[in-house]
Parts: structure tokens; C-alpha cells; sequence
């Protein structure tokens, strides 16, 4: 009953059973200061769920709203793909896989497609490191009174190198390069190169400053400095993006050839056109069998990297 | 190389505008080949003294004078050349923990080589017999070919020394070159790099926190406190009761316990990094 | 006091560095492995300076810009473009559906046969199980998925959410389990040790600790999905890819440039609101 009696003092209104959300008592207890009698102050209830002011519940509304209006527009077909038809077609499809075609032709062409993929993406790859160390130096500030003029156009170039998918890339490639592995190479390489460079200048721009401001204070240029100091302590991360990124690019490799640039995703478009399903089941075993294995590889290489 | 302060003042890099400066109108001369250690509590200025004449820390008052010219009105190419007489040994040796102390060390003559030589002697150290004569001044010839990280404190702290033996400098800037050795070894690096400066004609500094040492081996002492000249004497004349009132409030660094723990070799820097897979 | 440290005399200098021949050899087997890898990927750099290609790239180069903009153009691109992030969220929500469960499944802190040692032989050979189904579901490339998909169920947005939620499910399972694992499993344990089941150890336990983290990690994989919904669009999913594909093969630069142009600022806006959540979450 005090409360009340508080809260309907200068904030006049109706009575209210727990802390207004703009006003709140004790702000109402503290306006009338000397004449409150309370020895501490009022319990307050925990904030509601969902309250105007809670940046948390603006943004999970906003979340929700996008999930909500996702499934909405989009105007997926559940029923049709959950029908017992289309289960009994889903069945049928996978069905048509096996057995996989295991004619020692086929398997050929398809150990030729598996090695073209692995080397498309291990080429591409360490050309990206290399054009992404170009690009890191001067996307990157080398000390903080450094003024790095060509810092921001650097950022923008890797950001648009890299805001590209792969397969975009390909495509574009594909009207200078020809169709073929030559394509895909470069557009891992002109991808890739944006990831690393970026996550290269993060890197040098966080790597201790001790050695570098050493040499830097003996009047020693900048590439020497570089050299001597900061490419030491942080080469090993370095390699460990690279091979992570190697990890990535197998996947990438593998199915660049659905536009035509070579490799097992050519295999894989050409024979899936023609309902060849025996021979996809392979080609696809094929895939998986290349991902696990860069997988391992790059694991086990970065493993002994950082012995 | 000649050096004269004239009514210096230096602020910290990183100091509130408000706050004291670090060095205080500070006047000193120094002349050429001329052997000089510093000494005070910490929070003296010391460190700061070295940055200032190694000309990486801008005075904010005053004027300074290395070999006879101002530093910070020359052209920028001009004090690379300057700089690249100079040498600064910090007191947390800047050895890239990955790198091999050879190659660490030859990055002393870094100032005198061009690019492409910098460049071949990173694949191919280019003179590793120097490299050995001045680790073994150091007593860490057996050390030539091993990685840094893989040093103690102690012998990480005699490669900076062996680092400044190898450079071209006629300025050496020492700061605390014996805090992570036991006395000894303390001795024969002090001993080893003052014989070595005096041959060549080098101007040493050392700022030094065992007095004793600093009074053994040095013809020259100064000593400042709370970024002022106390005193500029020679060693003979620095009596106990002088030391007394330069180490007031701070008598355990006079009695020997100064020398601050050595910083662990610094890990490189863990990634945060989220990948699209 | 000099006797017990004098300096050894030096023996004769080393002018060789031992590590030289391990590099040279280093270096030769690189170069023996790259030049294989020239010969398969036929990395002809001079194909790109020939008479033919310079001048179809110049024509098509020419043809970006000014990139296109008329007011049909662009609407049509937003739509697309709505469609792109539509498939991604919708793909990573069932992603999220499929990947919280499988990840119950396959982590190690909540197993309650090893809180008291080794974990019994029943729930490890389940939890390697499902190990190996999130391996399987993250080495299929989606782009493979939304092939076969695309055969069952038709051309159409709803191929492209299938395939980004398999193989989504599959990523955000393995490192929600690193992350759940490398957190510290000390509260988590001591529920299970008093007797709460696994889901109230998860929800009392795992989850408050691992929530940013989580999130962070969700967030940044909703914009590689967009990416990824891009790159599906090419083989018949709709949206901003089908439209690029479109145009691509058409050679009408400059639709494609202001598509590649509404993508990157899609990209940036993406990664910008990802960064500052991860930023608000600490």
C-alpha cells in the first residue's frame, strides 16, 4: 500500500504493481527525498522478456522476424517433398546409385579427374598464399605511427576478391582461360588470395612488436625489418591458415567443374546430365574420398608444424 | 659519437598530457668514447634517457645533439643513417623466438647491408665465423646454430649483448644488461663489453641497477632520479651517503635486490580465426 | 672469481651452416611436387595473352561497365537478392534443427558412463557414430547435394535450403562439439555427478558458458551461407545466382557487374553485422 501511495505521488496515474519501465520507484522515492521513510528500497522484479529498451530482445525479435519471413517467401514445397510419392521417388533415386560402376576404364578416368582436383587445389592454394603475402604487406599497418596510405584500398581489393564465390570466379575465368582445370586454378587462387591476404595482414599486424621496433630503431627500411622480425613470428601461423584454407579449396576444386572447369565436378555434371547413376555413385565416393584425405593431410601437416 | 643534451624534456609515448614528464630538463655532454653508466630507483627516467638518444623518442622540450647535429631536423634519410650508427639493446632482448641465434645476431649489421644482401643471408647466413667470434666473447659459441626459444633467460640476455658486438655502431645504448644473469656471468658481460667498447672507441651507456658493478667497471656515473640530474661523477667520487640519497624510499634496489624478473620470450599471438568450413 | 668461468678459448669458427643442405632439399622436393601439379591443372599462363582470349575479355571487360541500372533491372535484382538471404536463413535454421541433437549426441562431457573413467563401450562406439555422419554430411560439397536434390524434388528454392542444411548441419556440428569440448567441464560435470539428466546439464550447464561463442560462430556461418546460396543458385536454386548465371552466359557484363556489385555490399553488410554482434557478445 505505501508503494502505491509513493508511486501516485508526482508521477500521477493509475497505480501500478511493480517498477514502471521508464520511471521505476526508486527514481520516484529518490525525487521525494527527505520525506521517504523506506529503509531500503522496494524489490524489483526482473525485467520482462521482452522488454522495449533490451538491445537482446530487439535483436532476437528481428531474428525471428527473418526466420518467419524466410519460410514464408520462399513458398517451399514440404508437402510435395514429404509425400509418400516423392518418398517412394526419393527411394528409387538413391536406388538408381548402386551399385556404383567399377569398370577399370571408368575408374581410370576417374583417378585422372582425382588427381586434376587435387592438383587444381594445392596449386591454387599456394598461389593464394603467395598473392596473399604480396597483398598483406600493404594491407597492413607495420608499427602505430605508421601512416599506411594504401591500407584501406588494399582491404577493399581483398574484400572483393574474396566477397566472390569460387564458383562466380570460374565462371568469369572461364571466358579468358578457356574450359578446364586452368580456370578453376585461378579462381581458387584469386579467392583464396583475398582470404589469406586478410587473415595474413591480421596476423602481422597482431605479431609481437619487440624485434621489429628493435631493428626499426637501428634505422633499418622496412623490408628488412619485415624479414628479420616479423616474418619469423609469424610464419608458422601463416602456413597453418594456408593449410586450413587447402582443407576448404579441395571442396571448392571438386565441384568447380559443374561449370566446366575440369576436374571430378565435370565428371560429375556431365554423367548426372546423361542419368548415368551408377557411374555419379562413383564419381561422388570418389569426392568424399579426396575431401578425407587433404583433411587428414592438412591435420597431420599442421600438426608437425607446430611440434 | 659526441652527444649533448641542452635542458632536456622527454614524455612517455603513452603519458596523460597532465602528467609529469619523464626526463626534466636534463643537460649532459658526453664525448666521444667515453664509457658513462646510469644509475637510480626505477621510475627515474632511465629507460627513457636511452630512447631519447637513440633518437626514437622525440624530446618535448630542449635540444639534443648526437655527433654534432640536431637528429629531428634532419631529412628522414639522413636520420636513418644516423640511426643506423646507433644501437639500442632493450632490457627484454627483441630476438624472434623462432629465429636462430646466428642469424639473430648477424641482424646487427642489418643498417649496412642493401636489400638483396639482407636478402641472401636470410637464406644463407652471410658471415658466420664473425657471428661465432662474438658469441664466443659471450661464452655462448656452442649456441651458434640453435633456436632462440629454446635459450634460458640468462643466455637469451647474452645474445642482445653478442647482437650489440656485432653491430656497426659507434653508440651503444645498453639498458639493464644484467638482470637475468647471475654475477659471474654479470662480470665477464660487463668486463667483455666495456673492453670491447673501449677498443673500438665506442660511446657506452649502460643504465644499471647493481651499483656496484656499475661502480667497478665504469670511469663515469650518473645518477638521476625522478627524471633529474642528481649527480655526473666520477666513480671514485660517488660516496655512500650520495647513494643513500639517490636511492631514498627505494633501498631495496641499492641493497640488491633490483634487477626486474625476466619477461617470458613473447608466444606469438593465438588465432581467433573463424573459417568458412 | 674469473678461474670458475673463463672464457674457452675459441676452437676454430664453423663456416658452414649445418641447416643449408636440409633446406636445399627442401626446396627441391617443392619444386619436384609443383611441376606435376603445372602439367595436370594445364597452367598455361600465356593462354590468357593469346590474340583470341584478350580480345573476348576485352569485349566482355568492356561490357561491366556502366553496370546496369534500370529501375526493372534492380528491382529484380532485390527480389533475387531477398531470395538469396531467404534460402540461407531458411537452410541454416534447419541446419541449427538438425545440428543441436547430433551434437548432444556426439560430445564427450555429457557422457555419464565417464564420469567415473572410461566411457563404456556402448555410448563411445554411438558417439563415434555420429562423428562420422557429421564428417560424411560436411565432406559432401553442397553444390552436390543441391545437384541430386535438384532431381528429386525440382528446380526451386527448395533444393538450395535442403543442401545448405545437410551440409551446414554437419559443420555446425563438428565445431559446436569443439567448442563444447574445449570449454571448461567443470560445472557441466558436477551436475551429472549429482544426478540431473544430460539435457539439464546442457541447459544449466554447457550452454551458458559456450552461449557466446555459440552464437558467434552461428552468426558468421549465416553469412557463409549466404555465399553459399549463391553458388547454388548456379545449378538451378534460384535466386542471385541463377540470375548471374543467367547473364554470364548471355556475356551481358553489365547485368553481371551490378549483380557481383549488390553481392559484395550483401557480403559486407553480412560480415559488418557479424563483427558487431561478436563484438556485443565479448
Amino acid at each position: 500500500m505505501s508503494d502505491r501511495e509513493r508511486s501516485s505521488g508526482p508521477s500521477a496515474g493509475p497505480p501500478q504493481a511493480g517498477p514502471h519501465p521508464l520511471g521505476g520507484s526508486p527514481g520516484v522515492l529518490a525525487g521525494r527525498g527527505a520525506h521517504s521513510h523506506a529503509a531500503n528500497l522496494p524489490y524489483r522484479l526482473p525485467p520482462p522478456l521482452l522488454d522495449l529498451r533490451s538491445k537482446g530482445s530487439w535483436f532476437i525479435a528481428a531474428v525471428l522476424a527473418l526466420v518467419i519471413a524466410s519460410f514464408w517467401s520462399l513458398d517451399l514445397q514440404w508437402a510435395q517433398f514429404l509425400s509418400l510419392d516423392a518418398m517412394h521417388s526419393m527411394g528409387r533415386f538413391i536406388g538408381e546409385f548402386f551399385p556404383p560402376e567399377v569398370q577399370p576404364d571408368f575408374l581410370q578416368r576417374v583417378a585422372v579427374a582425382t588427381w586434376e582436383t587435387l592438383a587444381m587445389s594445392a596449386l591454387g592454394t599456394t598461389i593464394a598464399a603467395v598473392i596473399g603475402l604480396v597483398l598483406a604487406l600493404p594491407a597492413s599497418r607495420l608499427q602505430t605511427t605508421d601512416p599506411a596510405w594504401a591500407r584501406l584500398p588494399t582491404r577493399w581489393l581483398l574484400n572483393a576478391l574474396r566477397s566472390v564465390p569460387e564458383l562466380v570466379w570460374a565462371s568469369l575465368m572461364l571466358i579468358s582461360a578457356g574450359l578446364g582445370p586452368f580456370a578453376g586454378t585461378l579462381a581458387l587462387a584469386a579467392h583464396t588470395g583475398g582470404v589469406l591476404g586478410r587473415l595474413f595482414a591480421e596476423a602481422i599486424e597482431n605479431a609481437p612488436p619487440g624485434p621489429a621496433a628493435a631493428l626499426r630503431t637501428q634505422g633499418v627500411a622496412s623490408m628488412p625489418v619485415f624479414l628479420y622480425a616479423t616474418l619469423p613470428q609469424v610464419l608458422p601461423q601463416l602456413m597453418s591458415y594456408t593449410l586450413y584454407r587447402w582443407e576448404n579449396n579441395i571442396r571448392a576444386a571438386a565441384v568447380l567443374g559443374v561449370v566446366g572447369a575440369g576436374g571430378l565436378g565435370q565428371l560429375l555434371a556431365f554423367h548426372m546430365g546423361l542419368f548415368h547413376m551408377g557411374k555419379t555413385a562413383t564419381v561422388l565416393g570418389a569426392m568424399i574420398g579426396l575431401v578425407v584425405l587433404v583433411d587428414a593431410l592438412s591435420y597431420a601437416a599442421r600438426r608437425w608444424l607446430t611440434r | 659519437m659526441k652527444l649533448d643534451l641542452a635542458a632536456l624534456s622527454a614524455r612517455h609515448p603513452a603519458a596523460r598530457s597532465g602528467a609529469a614528464p619523464a626526463l626534466r630538463a636534463l643537460s649532459l655532454t658526453l664525448a666521444e668514447g667515453e664509457q658513462v653508466a646510469v644509475i637510480g630507483p626505477s621510475g627515474a627516467g632511465k629507460t627513457t634517457l636511452l630512447q631519447v638518444l637513440a633518437c626514437a623518442l622525440p624530446p618535448s622540450a630542449g635540444t639534443l645533439q648526437v655527433a654534432g647535429r640536431a637528429p629531428w631536423s634532419m631529412t628522414r634519410r639522413a636520420l636513418q643513417r644516423l640511426r643506423g650508427g646507433l644501437y639500442l639493446a632493450p632490457q627484454v632482448p627483441p630476438l624472434p623466438p623462432r629465429q636462430r641465434v646466428v642469424t639473430a645476431v648477424l641482424a646487427a649489421r642489418l643498417p649496412a647491408m642493401s636489400l638483396l644482401a639482407s636478402l641472401r643471408s636470410l637464406f644463407y647466413p652471410h658471415d658466420i665465423p664473425g657471428a661465432y667470434q662474438a658469441l664466443a666473447r659471450f661464452d655462448l659459441a656452442d649456441k651458434l646454430f640453435e633456436r632462440v626459444d629454446r635459450l634460458s633467460g640468462g643466455e637469451r640476455q647474452r645474445v642482445g649483448l653478442a647482437r650489440a658486438v656485432m653491430s656497426p655502431a659507434q653508440l651503444w645504448l645498453v639498458d639493464e644488461p644484467l638482470s637475468a644473469l647471475d654475477p659471474n656471468r654479470a662480470a665477464q658481460a660487463l668486463t667483455t663489453l666495456v673492453t670491447v667498447a673501449r677498443e673500438r672507441g665506442i660511446t657506452l651507456v649502460a643504465t644499471l641497477h647493481q651499483v656496484d658493478m656499475a661502480l667497478a667497471h665504469f670511469p663515469r656515473i650518473i645518477g638521476l632520479r625522478d627524471g633529474a640530474l642528481a649527480f655526473d661523477l666520477p666513480a671514485a667520487q660517488v660516496t655512500p651517503e650520495r647513494l643513500q640519497r639517490l636511492y631514498a624510499q627505494h633501498e631495496h634496489e641499492l641493497l640488491g635486490a633490483g634487477g626486474l624478473p625476466e619477461a617470458a620470450p613473447a608466444e606469438g599471438p593465438s588465432p581467433v580465426v573463424m573459417h568458412c568450413r | 672469481m674469473n678461474a670458475t668461468l673463463a672464457v674457452r678459448a675459441p676452437d676454430r669458427a664453423p663456416d658452414r651452416d649445418p641447416a643449408w643442405q636440409g633446406r636445399l632439399g627442401l626446396i627441391l622436393v617443392v619444386g619436384v611436387l609443383l611441376w606435376p601439379l603445372f602439367v595436370a591443372t594445364e597452367f598455361k599462363p600465356w593462354v590468357l595473352l593469346d590474340d583470341r582470349s584478350r580480345q573476348v575479355t576485352a569485349g566482355f571487360l568492356a561490357s561491366f561497365l556502366p553496370p546496369a541500372h534500370t529501375p526493372d533491372f534492380l528491382w529484380l535484382v532485390a527480389q533475387q537478392a531477398w531470395r538469396t538471404v531467404a534460402m540461407a536463413t531458411a537452410g541454416m535454421t534447419l541446419a541449427l534443427l538438425a545440428a543441436v541433437p547430433l551434437t548432444l549426441l556426439s560430445t564427450r562431457v555429457l557422457s555419464i558412463s565417464a564420469l567415473s573413467g572410461r566411457m563404456a563401450a556402448g555410448p563411445f562406439w554411438l558417439r563415434q557414430a555420429v562423428r562420422a555422419a557429421l564428417v560424411v554430411l560436411r565432406s559432401v560439397p553442397e553444390l552436390v547435394w543441391a545437384l541430386i536434390f535438384v532431381r528429386v524434388v525440382g528446380l526451386g528454392p527448395t533444393a538450395g535450403v535442403l543442401a545448405i542444411a545437410l551440409t551446414y548441419a554437419g559443420m555446425l556440428g563438428k565445431v559446436y562439439g569443439e567448442i563444447l569440448e574445449s570449454g571448461e567441464a567443470h560445472a557441466t560435470q558436477a551436475l551429472l555427478r549429482n544426478g540431473s539428466s544430460r539435457l539439464q546439464a546442457f541447459l544449466f550447464g554447457l550452454l551458458p558458458q559456450n552461449a557466446a561463442e555459440l552464437t558467434s560462430y552461428t552468426v558468421y556461418r549465416w553469412e557463409c551461407a549466404i555465399r553459399s546460396s549463391v553458388v547454388l543458385g548456379f545449378v538451378g536454386a534460384g535466386g542471385l545466382g541463377q540470375l548471374m548465371d543467367g547473364s554470364m552466359k548471355m556475356f551481358n557484363g553489365a547485368e553481371v557487374m551490378t549483380m557481383l556489385l549488390v553481392f559484395m555490399a550483401l557480403v559486407a553488410l553480412a560480415d559488418r553485422v557479424s563483427a558487431g554482434l561478436r563484438r556485443a557478445l565479448g
